[in-house]
C-alpha cells in the first residue's frame, strides 16, 4: 500500500499512521469525514435493552458499548437475540425498554432513516437489495443519504444536483471495487451471484458513510475460503477507519477477526471480553456444546 | 482483488470483442457460476435505446416527435377514427389520456403506491379551470392559461392533504382507501352549491386566439390546436420527469417500491417521497383535468368515475408500470381504441378487461417493459465498467482486501469518465 496522502482538514496523519489507518479508500468513501476522532472511545452504548414480543422476551437486559475503531464479535446459538439487537438498535424495532446511545446522542424513539444519518448502517441477514436496480444505483441509494438535493433541485438540475450525481457515480464505482465487484456495476442486483450479493449490501451501507457498520451474518453461505477473503474485508474496513459491529456463527472466523466478542443466549448477555477469554468461558462451552455444527474448540 | 494499475478505459478492438461475455468473465471465485443474463426477451429494445449514442437518439427523436405532431393534420386513413369520431379531437383525447398516463406512473410505476382515485385530481384540475373560467361561477375570473398553474397548485395541494394521512398504509390497504379519493370529490361537487353538482359549469375558457374565419382558434370542436398544446406540455412533463427519474428522487421511490423497509434503513425517508409522489403525480392529474375542462368546455359530477379511474390504472399497467414510454403508448391506447372501433365501444370495458388478462399471462411487465434509468451520468460509467471488464477479465473477480490502491487508482478514470457526459 502506497503512502498516506496528504492529510485532509484536522484529520492527524501521524494519529492515523499509528492507528493503521490507510486514507485513500476512506477518503473516497467519506471525504468529509473526521477519522481520527478518540480512537477507542465509547461509540455506542446499548444500554439494558429488553424487546418482547408477546410473551416472549427475545432480549432481555442486555448492555454492553462498541469502542471506536474496533470490530465487536455479536455471537450466540440460533434465536439468540443477535438480529432482533440489530433491528432494535437501527429502530426497525421499537425496544420494550433501555437506551441505545451514539457519541451519547439517544436514538430511541428516531425515525430509522434518521438513525442511518447519525451513523449506524446495517446489513441484513436475509439479503434486501433493491433487485430491479444495478449494483452501482443500490449503491448510489446508499449515498443519497448524504445528499441535499432537494426535489426541485433534481427537476430543474441545478447545479447541486449535477455535483452530486457525478460524485456519486465517482465514489459508488471507488466502494464497488472496494469490495471487488466493480465490475459488476451494470448488473442488476437480483442478477448478480449470491456472493456479490452479499458484497453488494455491505457496499451499500458503508455507502451511507456510517459511523458503525453492522454487519448481519455477512459470510452467511460462503465457503471457508470465501469467509476468508470477506474476514479481510472486514478488518480492511476497520483499518479504514469504521467501526464494526458483526454477527457471525462461525467460531473460529469470530475469534480471528474481532477484537472483542459479547455472547447472547436465550436474549441474555452471558460473556463480554477478549477473544481468547471467550475461548475458556465455561458458559460459552455450554451455551454452544448444544450446536453440533459449531466448529468450536 | 489484484493488483491492477488501474482501468484502461479505452476500448481496443479486441476487447470490444470481450465485452458479451465479461459479465460471467467475472464472477467472484466459489460464487454460484455464471451471471444470468435479463431474461426479458422484448426488453432489448430500450436497452439498445440507452446505448446508442446522443446524436443517433436525437436522429430517431426528432421525426418521431414531428410525427407526433402532424398526427391529427395527416389524418392517416385506416387507422383514422372518422367517420365516427373527430380525428383531430380523437388525438386530443388520446394525448390528455397520456399525460394522465405519465403522471399517474410516477405513483403507481415508481414509487409502487397503487392509486386507484387518480381521477379524483383529474377532477380536481377540471373543476379549477371551470371554476375560474366558467361565467356559471361566482368565483373571480382569470384567463384560462393562468388556469393550468393553478390547477396543478391546487391538486398538488389536494394530493398532499390526501397523502398525509394514508400514505402510511401499504399495499391492499391503500389501494382500498385511494378507492374513496375519487368518489369524495364526485360527491362533493353534488353537495357544495358553489360546485354546482349535475348543471355544472359551461363555458369554460380556453387560450386566447381568434382565427381567419372568426371562430376561437381553441373553440371546443377544434381538436388540432387543442392537441397541440397538450402534446408541448406531455413533453416538458417528460422532460421534468426525465430529471427526475435520474436523481435520488427517482432511486428513492425505486427503492420504495422494491423494498420499502431497506429503504428507509439506507436512509431514504419514506415517507416524505411517496408523499412527493403523490403531489406531483397530482400535480401532472390536475393539469390534464385543466386541459381536459378546457377543451371540452363543460365540466359537472358526472364525468369523475371509479370506472375511468380504473381504465387511468389499466392504462399505466398496460403499457409497461414504470415506463414513461410506455405510459404514453398505454394511454393513447386507452383513449384510441373505443374511438376507432365505435361498434364496439359499448363493451371497452369487457376489450380492456380481457386485454390486461392477456397482456399479464404473456407479458406480465406491460407493452413497453423497460428499466428505469436512475443515473444521470450512468451511461458513461456503465460504459468505462465493461470496457475496464473486456480490457482485463482476470482482474475482475478478487476480493476487496486491497481496496485502498485499487480504488485510489481507479478514480481518475471514472472522473474523466463522468464528465464525459
Ligand atoms: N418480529 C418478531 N416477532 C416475534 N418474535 C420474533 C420477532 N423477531 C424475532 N423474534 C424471536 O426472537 C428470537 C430471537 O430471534 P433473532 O432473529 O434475533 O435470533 P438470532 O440470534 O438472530 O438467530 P439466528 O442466528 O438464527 O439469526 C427468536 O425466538 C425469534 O423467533
Ligand atoms: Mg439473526
Amino acid at each position: 500500500m502506497s503512502a498516506t496522502p496528504e492529510p485532509t482538514g484536522s484529520v492527524d496523519a501521524a494519529a492515523l499512521a499509528a492507528g493503521g489507518v490507510v486514507l485513500e479508500t476512506a477518503e473516497m468513501v467519506a471525504p468529509e469525514r473526521d477519522f481520527a476522532v478518540g480512537i477507542g472511545e465509547d461509540l455506542v452504548e446499548v444500554k439494558n435493552l429488553t424487546m418482547k414480543f408477546g410473551g416472549l422476551v427475545a432480549m432481555d437486559d442486555v448492555s454492553f458499548t462498541i469502542k471506536r475503531g474496533e470490530i465487536l464479535g455479536l455471537i450466540g446459538p440460533n434465536g439468540a437475540g443477535k438480529t432482533t439487537c440489530f433491528n432494535a438498535m437501527t429502530g426497525v424495532y421499537k425496544p420494550t425498554s433501555g437506551e441505545v446511545l451514539l457519541e451519547g446522542r439517544l436514538l430511541n424513539g428516531m425515525k430509522q432513516h434518521k438513525i442511518t444519518r447519525a451513523g449506524l448502517a446495517r446489513t441484513f441477514q436475509n439479503i434486501r437489495l433493491f433487485g430491479e436496480m444495478t449494483a452501482l444505483e443500490n449503491v448510489v441509494v446508499g449515498l443519497d443519504a448524504r445528499h441535499k438535493t432537494s426535489v426541485v433541485g433534481a427537476l430543474l438540475r441545478l447545479p447541486r444536483h449535477v455535483r452530486e450525481e457525478h460524485n456519486a457515480i465517482e465514489r459508488g464505482m471507488a466502494l464497488l471495487d472496494f469490495v471487488g465487484i466493480g465490475h459488476q456495476a451494470a448488473t442488476l442486483s437480483r442478477h448478480l451471484p449470491y456472493g456479490s450479493q452479499r458484497r453488494l449490501e455491505i457496499a451499500r451501507a458503508l455507502a451511507t458513510d456510517p459511523k458503525v457498520l453492522c454487519l448481519d451474518e455477512p459470510a452467511a453461505g460462503f465457503n471457508p475460503a470465501e469467509k476468508e477473503e470477506l474476514m479481510a474485508l472486514i478488518r480492511t474496513i476497520r483499518d479504514d477507519g469504521y467501526t464494526v459491529l458483526l454477527i457471525e456463527h462461525d467460531m473460529k472466523l469470530v475469534m480471528g477477526v474481532t477484537d472483542r466478542i459479547v455472547v447472547l443466549e436465550f436474549g441474555k448477555k452471558i460473556a463480554d471480553g477478549k477473544p481468547h477469554d471467550i475461548r475458556e468461558d465455561p458458559r460459552v462451552i455450554s451455551a454452544y456444546l448444544g450446536e453440533p455444527e459449531d466448529d468450536f474448540a | 482483488m489484484s493488483m491492477v494499475d488501474g482501468p484502461k478505459p479505452f476500448s481496443t478492438a479486441k476487447s470490444e470483442q470481450k465485452t458479451a461475455n465479461m459479465e460471467s468473465a467475472g464472477v467472484p471465485p466459489g460464487s454460484s457460476g455464471a451471471v444470468p443474463r435479463p431474461n426479458r426477451k422484448f426488453g432489448s429494445w430500450s436497452d439498445r435505446w440507452r446505448e446508442m449514442p446522443r446524436q443517433k437518439q436525437w436522429l430517431i427523436l426528432i421525426p418521431v416527435v414531428i410525427l407526433a405532431f402532424l398526427l391529427p393534420v395527416i389524418n392517416p386513413p385506416l387507422i383514422s377514427t372518422e367517420p365516427g369520431n373527430d380525428w383531430p379531437l380523437a388525438c386530443q383525447a388520446m394525448a390528455i389520456f397520456a399525460l394522465v398516463a405519465v403522471g399517474l406512473n410516477i405513483v403507481i410505476g415508481y414509487a409502487g403506491l397503487l392509486d386507484l382515485g387518480y381521477i379524483a385530481f383529474f377532477a380536481v384540475g377540471s373543476y379549477t379551470a371551470a371554476m375560474l373560467t366558467s361565467p356559471d361561477s361566482a368565483f373571480i375570473k382569470i384567463p384560462y392559461l393562468w388556469t393550468i398553474p393553478v390547477a396543478i397548485a391546487v391538486s398538488m395541494f389536494v394530493g398532499v392533504l390526501l397523502g398525509l394521512p394514508t400514505l402510511r398504509l401499504r399495499g391492499d390497504y391503500l389501494a382500498i382507501v385511494t378507492l374513496g379519493f375519487g368518489e369524495i370529490v364526485r360527491i362533493l361537487a353534488t353537495l357544495i352549491p358553489a360546485m354546482k353538482g349535475q348543471p355544472g359549469f359551461q363555458n369554460v375558457g380556453h387560450p386566447p386566439g381568434i382565427g381567419a374565419d372568426g371562430i376561437p382558434i381553441f373553440a371546443n370542436s377544434n381538436g388540432t390546436p387543442w392537441y397541440w398544446l397538450t402534446l408541448v406540455i406531455l413533453i416538458i412533463v417528460l422532460f421534468l420527469v426525465g430529471n427526475l427519474e435520474r436523481s435520488r428522487v427517482g432511486r428513492a421511490w425505486i427503492a420504495i417500491r422494491e423494498d420499502e423497509d431497506a429503504a428507509e434503513t439506507m436512509g431514504v425517508p419514506t415517507f416524505k417521497y411517496k408523499v412527493w409522489a403523490f403531489a406531483l403525480g397530482a400535480g401532472v392529474g390536475g393539469l390534464a383535468g385543466s386541459l381536459m375542462g378546457g377543451q371540452v368546455g363543460f365540466v359537472n359530477n358526472q364525468k369523475f368515475d371509479v370506472v375511468t379511474s380504473i381504465l387511468f390504472v389499466a392504462a399505466v399497467v398496460l403499457g409497461g408500470s414504470g415506463n414513461k414510454v410506455g405510459a404514453i403508448l398505454g394511454g393513447a391506447l386507452v383513449a384510441y381504441i373505443p374511438l376507432r372501433f365505435t361498434a364496439i365501444a359499448e363493451y371497452k370495458f369487457l376489450i380492456f378487461g380481457l386485454a390486461l388478462v392477456v397482456i399479464m399471462i404473456y407479458r406480465s411487465q406491460g407493452l413497453l417493459p423497460a428499466r428505469q434509468r436512475l443515473l444521470a451520468y450512468g451511461t458513461a460509467a456503465y460504459a468505462a465498467v465493461r470496457r475496464r471488464g473486456s480490457a482485463n477479465p482476470s482482474a475482475a473477480g478478487g476480493s476487496g482486501t486491497g481496496g485502498g490502491a485499487h480504488t485510489s487508482s481507479s478514480t481518475p478514470a471514472h472522473r474523466a469518465e463522468g464528465e464525459q457526459a
